[in-house]
This record gives structure tokens, C-alpha cells and sequence, in this order.
């Protein structure tokens, strides 16, 4: 019932180019508890706190006790499958040229019996894994997949769309200068990107790891410099109808606090680095990849940014390069709701301190490249939206998530 | 167990009427609804329309109206409002609540109607709004409306019960062949059971023809008290008997029966009747299957013995077990909660002898059951009246 997903044939130049559609975007305020989880990449559902009851979909209130303490808790990403059945001719056009769209009535283990988009190979009866994914529309949802561990979810179209998986995608780093490149290529290259494109800002002085791709199949090496309008604009023109992913890796650390003189200078230009050049290129190439959203099987898919975890609470010593961070964020949010027209999701990854070579002084942990371009293979292939990235990062996130007023107060005594 | 509910002594139900529906319409609600309304005053001989001091409204298509703006669209002063937008349940909600207020004296003469318009887009957008765990839950998976969520419960039917497409095509060839002798239904051509077998899928195990057409349109009926209808010379049905349930066996994780299992003793015991007794029967036909599901949940059969009932009887005016004799909402058209509706609007016919050349013979006791509000799994919905032909002696 399902193939494979092979490499896409060459696009033929004398076919329209599908317009990206996107599933229906309404959801109640609740419901956007599961967006929260989807992000992440967790099975969560909502739970009362009062009595424990497992309910779905979101209320605002519990069905077996009315408390209003409702809360999204972990839970068995496991149920049964009901019934199924496909829609031949929906309603919506998204769906419709799409269809057969395959949908189940799952019992799930923790209680509640659920909506969820199916993959074809299911029979009723048997178990299910089951996926909280975020659909083109970036709004969360609920996928059964066969429970077995054999089936290849990426033969199933349906979940091809809920996530952004590098196989068969062109990608661009947009500083291969970034410590982590190496590292980046080699994971995307595991996961079957088609080709990887580097930027190479200040191409005047040499790119001494440009050897270490020698011979990788797909990797092209070519000057990119986002603080520059020329160059980005050169990018897009030449590249701009065949790049699916961005990896943003531009970055920029040099120490300074805010009351220290001579910093203001080197804040600017940290500024300009990581938050203005990938608004620059977002500006230039980002209506490419909304308009080819739908461009067949491996269409634009999605936009990746290496951040700081200190884009959310500033890393003492190093204020400007927070809040050079901290306004690559909130462009990043922005970003995000435009990209989605197209159904291109825009994924953060939020890390701790890493090996870049301006950290020098500072104390381990810190975050080497493979686990970045681990993480960034992860939140690809899986669709997440968000990714903490490290110890630090995690356990910042988790103190934010509880007080982050006790984070100021801690991080300003450290 | 809750004490038994009292009869509706003395209340009865007159004056059917249809606006004939449309599959689209450039009028609004009120246009339908008002139509409706004149046609209630026309058809009882009330000097004007009034008189009717009782307006219980069902609609999905009035936004931004309910039954109390139209009031004063309508020119009318009553005393009883109430706004019942209840999709299948409608009608009968409606006529429990008409019956009381009259019983009690809270109104004279209530006017139940039920006004839709349809738009080309209206259905969708119907889809998008239904509910909000429709709009959280349902709607994002494949846009398939009921379509979809019918089905998941249809494909579980026939595994459960052996049911099969044959035994839901019989019912709906019964009631193309009901509708051909309806000059208000929709669908005009004969259906044969090959048709019904060779339509396109559209969610298995629903194909094309278990779907109703959505449209435009307006029925209603009027509730007094017997002397009222007797003074008026207006032929008339008791309303013997009525249950409503929402939410029934919301423990069953996929619903294969309707709440009907909870009350149905109770609507048997009030009218003092059996399931045998009954004349006429008009289910809630939003799709075949879950007219099987009335019939188990009713008690003309066990449970699970449907799919043996319907291969047992002939389903058209004529037959063994006249059922959905107007054809029913899957060939007249589902004119949103008119399609509650419809239901009792027939029975009222049958029982009055104003159905023409569908007339059942000797029809004297009717029942007209209701169903709907898929708000996320299932329908939760689920009620039925009994009416009895009134003489006016």
C-alpha cells in the first residue's frame, strides 16, 4: 500500500508550480496546550489535577470533577485502533489533493478515544503508536502509526507532510565558518540530503576547512555574507527556487556587559551578524520557500536557527551576544507565522554555551558540534519546532518554564 | 430512577408545512423562516399571524439571529420564545417544549419552525464551526465531516452486526421510491439498489448515496390545545408520548447505539403502546445505518438485530414497515434543522391523511425519532415522540 520515498524526478519546467495549501488553523485557546507539546516533540495529554482524569479533546474544565486545573502531563504514547476509514473527496482542497486521506478512531491507553490521521497500513484492532505532530497549518495533531517498529513512517505521504525530513532536500548553511559545519554536513548527508549548499562570508580569506568536504557528494562550497544585501540578494536569485531547508549558524560571541565600556561597538556588530543578516536573508529568500511550499514531494520545508538558550535569559559577561539572540528570537517568531502560509515551519534550536572558539574562557559543559547537528537532524526528521540542545540549555528551560524571575535574580548573582 | 414524566393531556400538534426546499439559496434564514411562519397562520385560519403567541425557532444558518430578533423581524408579540438549534434533535425538543408551555397555559398557539438558507459555501463553513471540539478535533483531520465520523462508526456497525451495504441501499431505495410520490423532495430520479452498490465511495464504508444534500428550506408545525384545533377545524395528532437524551452511554468507546436505550421504556409506557402498535415510522436518515441504529434503540428489533429486520420488511408507504415515507432527509434534502423536522411534519400527514399518494393506509399511530450533534465521536443526540391520529369528534 505504501512505496518508498524515492528521490523526485526532475521537475518539469513546462508544469505550474502548486501553490502551497495549509489544513484548517482554528483551534481554541485550550487546544493550543498540545501545540505546546507538539513543539517539543512530547505525547502529552490534558489531565485534571483534582481527580487524574485523562480527557480529550482539551476542556477547559473536567469532565468527571469540573476543576478548571487542567494540565498536559506525559502519557502513553500507545492506544488501539477502533475503526478507519478514508476521505475520497473532503472538503477542503489542502485535503483534497491529498486524497485518500486515511483516519482512525483510536482508544487510547490512558483512557480517551480519539480523531487521528492514520497511516494506510493499520488494521483495526491492532495497537498503534501514536505521534503528536504539528500539520502544515503548524497546528498540533494526533498521527496512529503501525505499533511495529519496521514500518518507515516516511513511506506514508501524510507524514512526509508533518514533518521536514532532510532526505531528498537542498540545503543551505548559511556560515559554514559556523564551528559546527563538519559536523552539520555529516548528519545531513546520514539523512539523505540531496545537496548541501555552504556560505562562505568573507570569501577574501581563506576557508581552511573546505578540504574536509573534498569528495562529499552534493556539498557545494559558495560566498555568502548576510550582513551584505549584494550577497544575499545573489543568493536568492541564483538559489532561491532550489533551496528546501536553511540551517541559520550565524553567530557572532564576543564577551562585554552592559556597563563596561567599549562594548557598544562590538553589540552593534553582533547585532547586525545574528539578528539583522538572517532577517536580510529571511527578506530575500523566504517568499521562495513559501511559494514553493507545495513544489512536489521534497518541497521547501523548513527554516533551522542555531540560538542561544541566552536569547531567553542573558548569559552574565555576555550581554550584547544575548541580546543579539534574544532579537534573532522574537524575528524568529515572526518569521515562523509567515513561513507557515507556505507551510514551512521554522524550527529553534536553543542551546547552552558551545565549543565555538570565542567561548575559550568558559567553563564545560558545553555544546559540541555533533550534538548540534544531531539535534538539528532530530528536529527535522521529527517536525518539532522548538529543540533545547545540551544540559545547560535543558536545565535553564526547565527553571524558566517554573520562575524565570528567580532566573534574573540568579543569573544577575552569578 | 427518576419519576415517570406526565402526559401531555390535552395537547395537540396541527397544521404541517413545507417550504419547499432548494438546493441553494440567495435568501437568508429569515426569508425561509418567515415563509414558514405565514404559511402556519394560512394553513390554521388565524386571522393573522399574530396570533400565534409561542415561537420555538430551530435553525444553524440564522447567525446573527436567534428566535428573539426575528420576533421583531416577524412583526410577532409572543409570550414563549425558545431557540432550539438542535440539528436532528430539533423537532423533537421543540414539540416537548411547545407541549408543556401549552399544557401549562404559558402560550395558546406555539409556531415550531424550522428555517435554513444554503449558501455555496454554507456546508463548509458549517464544517469549520460546528462545535469547538469539532473545530479542535475533527475538521483537521481531512476535512470529511460527518462524512468521516459517520463512517468510522458505519465500517464498526456492519463488522458488529454483519450488516451490509446491501441492507442500507434497500432502505434507501425504499425511500427514493417514497420521495418519487413527495412533489417537495429533491431528488426526482428513481434509485435502484445497483445504483445504490455502484455509487462512488466518499468515506468508506459511506458512498454517495448515504449522504443527504444539504439545501435550503423550512417546515413546521403548530402545538395547541385539542379545543384550539377542534375550534379552528384543524385536523390534528396527540402527542402521546416523548423522550430526549444527550449524551447517552458516553462510556461506549465508538458509538453503535443511540441514547434511545436509556428512555425508551419510558416513551413506550407514556403512550401506553408497543413498538407493534406503530403505523408510521420516520427516523433521523442522516445517514442508513444510523436509521438501523433507531430501530434497535426503539425496540422494533434487538440489538444488533437490524441488519435481519431490514432484510424482514419492505420499508416504502406500502410496505410491511412503512418508514421515512416523505423519502426521507437522504432523497428530500437536508435543509440543516429542518431536517428534524421533516420527520415529524410527515407523520403529521400521514396521521392527518394529507400525504397524498404516499398515504399508509390506516395510519393512526405514528413515531418520528431524533438524532444528531456530531460534536467530536458521535452523535449525541437522541430523542423520539409518539404521535396519534386525533379525531374531531
Amino acid at each position: 500500500m505504501t512505496t518508498p520515498f524515492e528521490r523526485p524526478k526532475r521537475k518539469d519546467p513546462l508544469v505550474r508550480t502548486e501553490l502551497p495549501l495549509t489544513p484548517p488553523g482554528g483551534r481554541s485557546r485550550a487546544a493550543h496546550l498540545l501545540t505546546r507539546a507538539a513543539a517539543r516533540g512530547q505525547f502529552a495529554l490534558p489531565r485534571c489535577r483534582a481527580c487524574g482524569t485523562v480527557h480529550f479533546p482539551v476542556r477547559d474544565i473536567c469532565p468527571n470533577c469540573l476543576s478548571t486545573e487542567i494540565a498536559m502531563a506525559p502519557a502513553a504514547a500507545a492506544g488501539t485502533l477502533l475503526s478507519r476509514t478514508q476521505a475520497e473527496v473532503p472538503a477542503l482542497p489542502y485535503f483534497r489533493e491529498r486524497a485518500p486521506w486515511h483516519v482512525g478512531l483510536v482508544q487510547l491507553a490512558d483512557g480517551p478515544q480519539v480523531i487521528a490521521h492514520l497511516h494506510p497500513e493499520v488494521a483495526v484492532g491492532a495497537a498503534v503508536r501514536m505521534h503528536l505532530k504539528l500539520d502544515k497549518a503548524g497546528q498540533a495533531v494526533l498521527y496512529a502509526a503501525p505499533k511495529t517498529a519496521e514500518v518507515d513512517l516516511m513511506t506514508d505521504p501524510k507524514w512526509r507532510e508533518m514533518v521536514a525530513h532532510p532526505l531528498h532536500r537542498r540545503v543551505l548553511i548559511t556560515d559554514a565558518r559556523h564551528f559546527a559545519t563538519p559536523a552539520i554536513v555529516k548528519a545531513l548527508k546520514a539523512a539523505g540530503a540531496r545537496k548541501i549548499r555552504l556560505g562562505v562570508p568573507e570569501a577574501w580569506k581563506p576557508f581552511r576547512e573546505a578540504p574536509l568536504y573534498d569528495g562529499i557528494e552534493g556539498v557545494e562550497i559558495l560566498p555568502l555574507d548576510l550582513t551584505s544585501d549584494r550577497s544575499v540578494f545573489d543568493y536568492a536569485s541564483d538559489y532561491g527556487g532550489t533551496t528546501e531547508i536553511v540551517i541559520n549558524t550565524a553567530d557572532r560571541v564576543r564577551a562585554g556587559q552592559t556597563l563596561q565600556p567599549g562594548t557598544l561597538l562590538p553589540a552593534q556588530e553582533m547585532m547586525e551578524h545574528i539578528a539583522f543578516g538572517p532577517m536580510r536573508l529571511a527578506q530575500a529568500l523566504a517568499p521562495a520557500l513559501i511559494g514553493r511550499g507545495a513544489d512536489g514531494p521534497a518541497a521547501a520545508a523548513a527554516w533551522v536557527n542555531l540560538l542561544s538558550i541566552h536569547a531567553l535569559a542573558p548569559l552574565p559577561g555576555h550581554m550584547g551576544w544575548s541580546a543579539a539572540h534574544a532579537a534573532a528570537h522574537a524575528f524568529s517568531q515572526g518569521l515562523r507565522a509567515e513561513l507557515l502560509q507556505g507551510g514551512v515551519k521554522l524550527i529553534n534550536l536553543y542551546s547552552g554555551p558551545t565549543e565555538d572558539p570565542w567561548f575559550q574562557t568558559m567553563i564545560p559543559p558545553k555544546v559540541n558540534g555533533a550534538a548540534l547537528a544531531r539535534g538539528i537532524v532530530k528536529a527535522l526528521t521529527e517536525g518539532l519546532e522548538e529543540l533545547d540542545i545540551g544540559p545547560v540549555a535543558q536545565e535553564l528551560r526547565e527553571r524558566l518554564d517554573a520562575n524565570p524571575k528567580a532566573v534574573e535574580r540568579e543569573l544577575g548573582q552569578s | 430512577m427518576a419519576a415517570a414524566p406526565k402526559g401531555y393531556d390535552g395537547v395537540v400538534i396541527t397544521t404541517p408545512v413545507t417550504v419547499p426546499y432548494t438546493r441553494y439559496s440567495p435568501e437568508g434564514a429569515a426569508w425561509w423562516t418567515g415563509r414558514a411562519l405565514a404559511e402556519l397562520a394560512r394553513g390554521a385560519g388565524l386571522a393573522s399571524h399574530r396570533e400565534i403567541d409561542g415561537f420555538v425557532y430551530s435553525s444553524f444558518s440564522s447567525a446573527p439571529d436567534s428566535a428573539v430578533g426575528l420576533t421583531q423581524h416577524f412583526g410577532l408579540s409572543p409570550r414563549l420564545v425558545d431557540f432550539v438549534p438542535l440539528g436532528g434533535m430539533g423537532a423533537v425538543a421543540s414539540l416537548r417544549r411547545a407541549a408543556r408551555a401549552v399544557q401549562m397555559g404559558d402560550a395558546e398557539i406555539v409556531a415550531c419552525v424550522a428555517g435554513e438558507t444554503n449558501g455555496i459555501h454554507s456546508f463548509r463553513h458549517g464544517l469549520e464551526n460546528f462545535s469547538r471540539f469539532s473545530q479542535d478535533g475533527v475538521y483537521p483531520y481531512s476535512s470529511g465531516g460527518p462524512n468521516v465520523s459517520f463512517a468510522l462508526m458505519a465500517a464498526q456497525y456492519m463488522a458488529t452486526t454483519g450488516a451490509t451495504r446491501e441492507d442500507f441501499g434497500k432502505l434507501c431505495v425504499a425511500m427514493r421510491y417514497n420521495a418519487l410520490r413527495n412533489p417537495n423532495a429533491l431528488m426526482k430520479k428513481p434509485l435502484s439498489l445497483d445504483d445504490y452498490l455502484g455509487a462512488r465511495p466518499i468515506a468508506p464504508p459511506i458512498h454517495l448515496f448515504d449522504c443527504v444534500q444539504p439545501c435550503a428550506g423550512a417546515d413546521g408545525f403548530l402545538v395547541m390545545r385539542e379545543e384550539t384545533a377542534k375550534a379552528q377545524g384543524l385536523a390534528f395528532a396527540r402527542l402521546t408520548g416523548g423522550i430526549e437524551r444527550y449524551n447517552g452511554f458516553a462510556e461506549d468507546p465508538i458509538q453503535l447505539r443511540g441514547g434511545w436505550g436509556v428512555d425508551v421504556d419510558t416513551l413506550y409506557a407514556m403512550a401506553g403502546v408497543r413498538p407493534d402498535d406503530i403505523d408510521v415510522v420516520n427516523t433521523y436518515d442522516d445517514y442508513p445505518f444510523v436509521c438501523m441504529l433507531q430501530f434497535e434503540g426503539l425496540g422494533f428489533c434487538a440489538p444488533g438485530e437490524a441488519p435481519e429486520f431490514v432484510r424482514a420488511h419492505e420499508f416504502t408507504f406500502d410496505g410491511s414497515f412503512p418508514h421515512n415515507t416523505s423519502g426521507g432527509q437522504l432523497s428530500v434534502g437536508q435543509a440543516g434543522c429542518a431536517g428534524g423536522h421533516l420527520g415529524v411534519v410527515e407523520v403529521l400527514r400521514q396521521l392527518t391523511g394529507q400525504a397524498g399518494p404516499r398515504q399508509v393506509k390506516d395510519a393512526k399511530l405514528g413515531l418520528v425519532s431524533g438524532f444528531g450533534m456530531i460534536n467530536y465521536d458521535r452523535g449525541l443526540g437522541s430523542g423520539a415522540v409518539i404521535l396519534e391520529q386525533g379525531s374531531m369528534a
